[in-house]
């Protein structure tokens, strides 16, 4: 279990051998932690003593076999378990099955809505439809591949990921990447970040019957990924972070696409922000709905996007600098309001900041090589990287051959899930989707 | 909001120029394809996806399909909500285990005739997930495909490539 201490800045794992199979549940006290140990228990079979809701959860009782990361408890499996949703009792109430086939271009997962009238009196997740048995895949694995499979934990933070992986690799076998890798990196994160802000803004805009907004965004955002291809040879600069570096150098003429890039965006955006603060009939849609509170957001120690919309405003780049970002200046903004609209404001001003970082570390990158190789050897390490959603965790223990023993990468999106039914209580039904896409949780890095 | 139409008005448009009848990439889809779509559904497909468990990465490069550059709907492809409405399954991933019934719904549910088109390395065989207890491994372990489009993710034009060669001239390919 990994622990941290906001005020001091300070992160620790602590493990305990759970000899008898069992460990004291910590949701009991912390409901963060619910999801996590219904998961510990659908995977490893680990018995979580008082936890509160006992219902499998990644485990739709498909896989052929039970507890599959633990070949103590391992087992063939029972065919489809029916699911008991929570109960939603009153007059007039009707239940709304949603999903996991939804109606737009977007990942699979079931919402339960209980509504009355129009209006959402709970909303129940059920995830785990895009289980892909990764953490199981990655066990034996040479550090090359297993960087391959945590760059496709979740699609749009393959950079995130890829680099929290090699940072935990990194701290795990005393390897030190080259100066210039470390600039790179943050170069390819910062693109990764804006890519998705743009994306995002345009479609939850999009979700408010706003289509303009969209088509606009997705020109930017088609640019940045355009930039991405000539310079990294990959518009989602998949497998370009590895442990000991990055795999392709950043020449002069990339240099002066992404500066260019730059001046385009820092062109247009700023009529966009213009369009997106003066459209009232956008606005009417977006200021108030999905509001999240303070309270949640810090209990649940929420990061991202949702969680600076609603006051919380850890940034691992801050909080937790590693390098290049100490030697960098920007703000992190942050918000109260805890609404759409707030959720979108910050990712407005996460794409002013990180237009003023990529120019920040073209400018600043040291010459150098980009790559060293990483040594083989056992070891266990930690890292947290802020991607786009938030903050991604990586933990990674290795063998004496330097190959992978277990790993784990935590996606923000497990500590956001939760309180996008928090937020959605009260809201009408038409409302989820504009809700639903400005939390923009990972569907792929939650169900791992 | 009226600057910003007006400016698009006095711009040139960005969309691509469409691929040329005779583009080499269409033309090996469509050598794969036993039948082509045109010659049953005229100019016009309604295309449905479905996710079976990719990383998101297909979802995303499918979504740019619809920006101003590569504007799907200036071919009749559009994407439609229901699988009622569609001709064309597209789909990702490596069909986990948990989405391989919804998969077969969403099939199920689409009127023949119909198509199948998978996109990605995942969709052809599993790509790196093949092999754990959570995935099946590719799309046609589950239902009949037509075509496979590669890549990690498959770029917009090389999905737009293969839709197109669903929809190419019945006389480069008679039936």
């Amino acid at each position: 279990m990994a622990l941290l201490d906001e005020a001091e800045k300070w992160i620790a794992v602590v493990t305990n051998e759970c000899p008898n199979g069992r460990y004291p549940s910590v949701a009991r006290f912390h409901p963060p932690a619910l999801r996590f140990e219904r998961a510990a228990r659908d995977l490893f079979g680990l018995a979580s003593v008082g936890l509160p809701d006992v219902r499998p959860w990644l485990d739709h009782g498909r896989w052929g076999v039970v507890h599959p990361l633990n070949p103590a408890a391992a087992s063939e499996g029972p065919v489809a378990r029916s699911y008991a949703f929570l109960p939603a009792e009153g007059e007039g109430l009707h239940q709304i099955p949603v999903g996991p086939v939804h109606a737009g271009i977007i990942e699979p997962g079931h919402f339960r809505f209980a509504a009355a009238g129009e209006t959402i009196v709970r909303l129940e997740e059920r995830l785990g439809y895009t289980h892909k048995g990764v953490e199981g895949l990655m066990i034996g694995k040479p550090l090359a591949e297993a960087a391959k499979l945590a760059g496709r934990i979740s699609g749009d933070s393959t950079v995130a990921y890829a680099y929290a992986f090699a940072r935990a690799v990194e701290a795990a076998t005393g390897c030190e990447p080259p100066p210039r890798a470390v600039w790179l990196r943050a170069l390819m994160a910062e693109l990764e970040r804006l890519a998705n802000h743009l994306g995002d803004i345009g479609a939850i805009c999009n979700d408010a019957s706003f289509a303009l907004m969209q088509a606009h965004c997705a020109v930017l955002r088609e640019r940045v990924l355009r930039a991405a291809d000539h310079c990294f040879s990959h518009r989602l600069m998949m497998d370009r972070v590895v442990p000991g570096g990055v795999m392709v150098d950043l020449s002069p003429e990339g240099a002066s696409e992404i500066r260019a890039l730059v001046d385009f965006v820092c062109e247009a955006f700023p009529r966009l922000v213009t369009l997106y603060d003066s459209t009232a009939s956008l606005q009417d849609r977006t200021v108030g709905a999905g509001c999240l509170n303070r309270e949640l957001a810090r209990q649940y120690a929420c990061g991202g996007y949702v969680g600076r919309a609603s006051g919380r405003g850890f940034d691992v780049r801050k909080d937790l600098a590693y390098p290049p970002y100490e030697a960098l200046t920007f703000v992190s903004p942050t918000l109260d309001e805890g609404d759409v609209n707030a959720r979108v404001w910050i990712r407005i001003r996460e794409v002013e900041q990180s237009l003023s970082l990529i120019g920040a570390i073209v400018d600043r990158a040291p010459a150098g090589p980009v790559r060293v190789e990483p040594a083989a050897v056992a070891g266990e390490g930690v890292a947290l990287v802020e991607g786009f959603r938030g903050d991604v965790l990586a933990w990674v223990r290795l063998d004496e051959a330097g190959r992978i023993s277990r790993c784990h990468i935590r996606d923000p999106s497990w500590l956001q899930w939760p309180l996008l039914e928090a937020a959605i209580g009260g809201n009408i039904v038409a409302d989820f989707p504009l809700c639903n896409k400005s939390f923009n949780c990972s569907y792929s890095g939650h169900d791992l | 909001m009226r600057t910003t139409l007006l400016n698009s008005l006095l711009k040139r448009p960005l969309t691509e120029p469409a691929p040329p009848a005779d583009d080499p990439e269409i033309a090996g889809f469509a050598a794969k394809l036993e039948r082509t779509a045109r010659s049953t559904l005229g100019r016009s497909l309604s295309i449905r996806l479905v996710d079976a468990g990719s990383c998101n990465g297909c979802e995303l490069e499918i979504q740019a399909l619809g920006n101003p550059y590569y504007d799907l709907e200036r071919f009749g492809l559009r994407f439609v909500a229901s699988p009622r409405h569609a001709d064309v399954l597209l789909v990702t991933g490596p069909v986990t285990k948990n989405m391989s019934e919804a998969l077969l719904r969403t099939y199920q549910a689409i009127p023949a005739p119909k198509w199948v088109v998978a996109a990605g390395g995942c969709a052809l065989d599993g790509g790196l997930f093949a092999g754990g207890y959570a995935c099946v491994g590719g799309v046609s372990a589950v239902i009949p495909v037509d075509l496979h489009i590669p890549g990690c993710p498959p770029s917009p034009l090389g999905i737009l490539k293969g839709l197109l060669a669903l929809l190419r001239s019945a006389n480069l390919n008679p039936e």
